[in-house]
């Protein structure tokens, strides 16, 4: 616990660490900070113009086409972006991981095997993969969930791969190896432990790739009309961008920064946990 | 004195293209409980020797005709699942380095006992006590707090004592030394042998002690094997060979070698003459080898 209060003194780590935290707990409490219900219409009161162009206190942000408190709308939205993104990124790791592992410490024709299906993954088009996708598990916030999923295992995998290769040929394996110690037990016991700070790092710039990339589902449609969603807001506001910029605004002013502090959390860890930085 | 580990005409290649030769028909034998020296300069094969007893030829090795006995045992194609069990619990292994063979993320305590609960099957609790033990035989102090550190907290003396207490864990009959002190400072570097010595007389462990350093193989060594270019030149007692060195390749080397009881001295370094007739050895040696 105490190697982590020096991190929080890097300001990238910061800043990271500080929008990571308020979007947790724009997720979860929502029912309690949001003034509206996010889904509640009120049809008298379409685009209520934001409290700094003179709107009322009661709507902060104004309100959308159907009347819906923007700001609920915006604050209830980081519970999709969150979770998509938390789920997305979790298993793309665990995937990713496993076969970077395999492919990294065995070598040979499981590296090539694992090593070719990146390179074929990778040369699909992404978007056609979403579109079946969602013609084959319809549309909600599960199938936006399941394709980066299944898109984004690919980055862990490569780099994985290439720090096992690094690692396998460290001088703390070969004492395992001179021990005794069998091949499974180095991989799991030796090796992945020093992959940690790098999945760590992974993890956190995978989050906010899939935050963007939540977005831009939603903005198609592939995710849940129920739920708000950032991407969600942003397609319903396009149709008024010219009566009420705003709406559009909001929620990218919130990916951005979500995105950002991400980004920077990621990089700051890369630094402060890479050995050879750090040292 | 029974004879524990024995090397009879080790031929090592590398499969490249050109092939190239590295080892040429070492012969060697170190008996139990004995201390057997390998000198020679960088790139002789005095590593390659200790890797391939270990088991780690190196890609695209291939021992191409010999034989390494390991106490009665073939062990030369052994594979790795039998190695396994030999390795660690009666032939060990102290690395060159002790700076980076230790698991930079985990705790010392581990990494003494995964040896022991491996080998002996000892369980978390009596490893842990047997580790203590082993670090106090090491002399470090406060072994309690050792077990909980991480490597980069110990110094590399201390990191050698670790490693020199994971290599005599399970008694093993035989310790390969890899220049064991040639990454420590010269004051820690006395200190580390005495230590080996020490328990190499407690458990009546052989040692093959590779070193390019003619002065502690002289101090430290019952038999000593003098290489070049994958080639053993002579082999004889270290009394013998500090004495009455035959071969003109082990006087040059000692030649090489700074004396502090002669301080006056001026070393000589190897002649060119002499390398050059070394070299042309080993080319017909390559050629009669096909």
């Amino acid at each position: 616990m105490s190697a982590i209060w020096p991190l929080l003194r890097r300001p990238r780590i910061a800043f990271g660490v500080f929008v990571a935290v308020a979007l947790v707990i724009m997720a979860l409490a929502a029912p309690i900070i949001a003034p509206h219900d996010p889904l509640a219409q009120d049809l008298r009161n379409p685009f209520a113009v934001p409290y700094w162009s003179g709107g009322s206190v009661d709507h902060l942000l104004g309100t959308d086409s159907l009347g819906r408190d923007l700001l609920s709308r915006t604050i209830y939205a980081a519970r999709a972006a969150l979770a998509v993104a938390f789920v997305a990124a979790l298993f793309a790791g665990l995937l990713g991981t496993a076969l970077g592992l395999a492919a990294g410490y065995y070598g040979g024709a499981a590296d090539a095997a694992i090593s070719r299906l990146v390179d074929i993954w990778m040369s699909f088009p992404s978007v056609l993969l979403c579109i079946v996708l969602a013609a084959v598990l319809g549309a909600g916030l599960h199938t936006v969930a399941i394709a980066i999923i299944i898109i984004d295992w690919t980055r862990f995998c490569r780099v994985v791969r290439a720090e096992v290769l690094v690692q396998k040929s460290q001088d703390y394996v070969a004492s395992a190896i001179t021990i005794g110690l069998d091949p499974a037990r180095i991989l799991v016991k030796e090796i992945l432990p020093n992959v940690i700070p790098l999945l760590i790092t992974l993890f956190t710039l995978e989050m906010g790739v899939a935050i963007v990339v939540e977005a831009i589902l939603s903005f198609v449609g592939l995710s849940s009309s129920n739920v708000p969603t950032w991407g969600g807001i942003i397609q319903e506001g396009r149709l008024y961008v010219n009566q009420a910029w705003w709406v559009m605004a909001v929620p990218m002013i919130c990916i951005i920064l979500a995105v950002l502090g991400f980004n920077a959390l990621g990089d700051g860890l890369r630094d402060a946990l890479d050995p050879v930085k750090r040292t | 004195m029974s004879t524990l580990l024995e090397i009879e005409r080790l031929r090592l290649r590398l499969e490249t293209q050109p092939p190239a030769w590295l080892l040429r028909d070492v012969d060697l034998k170190v008996g139990a409980g004995q201390t057997v020296g390998l000198v020679g300069e960088s790139g002789a094969g005095k590593t390659m020797i200790s890797r391939t007893v270990l088991g780690f030829v190196p890609e695209r090795g291939h021992i191409v005709s010999g034989r390494i006995t390991f106490d009665g045992r073939d062990i030369t194609y052994l594979p790795p699942t039998q190695r396994r069990h030999l390795l660690g619990r009666d032939i060990a292994y102290i690395p060159q380095n002790p700076m980076t063979a230790l698991n930079p993320v985990e705790r010392i305590e581990p990494q003494i006992t995964d040896v022991l609960r491996m080998h002996l099957g000892l369980d978390k609790r009596t490893a842990r006590t047997r580790a203590l033990q082993l670090l106090d035989e090491v002399h470090l102090p406060n072994p309690d707090r050792v077990l909980r550190q991480h490597p980069h907290e110990l110094s590399g003396g201390m990191r050698q004592r670790v490693l020199i207490a994971i290599a005599f864990a399970c008694r093993p009959k035989l310790v390969i030394a890899d220049e064991p002190t040639t990454a420590l400072d010269v004051t820690v570097q006395k200190q580390i042998l005495r230590l080996i010595r020490e328990l190499q007389r407690q458990s009546d462990t052989a040692i093959l002690f590779i070193s390019h350093d003619m002065g502690v193989v002289a101090k430290l060594c019952d038999q000593v094997h003098v290489m070049h270019g994958g080639r053993i030149l002579e082999s004889s007692s270290a009394d013998d060979l500090f004495a009455r060195p035959r071969h003109d390749y082990t006087k040059a080397l000692l030649a090489a070698t700074p004396r502090f009881d002669r301080p006056g001295d001026s070393l000589q370094p190897v002649p060119a003459e002499l390398t050059n007739r070394l070299h042309a050895e080993t080319l017909s040696w390559d050629r009669s080898a096909g």
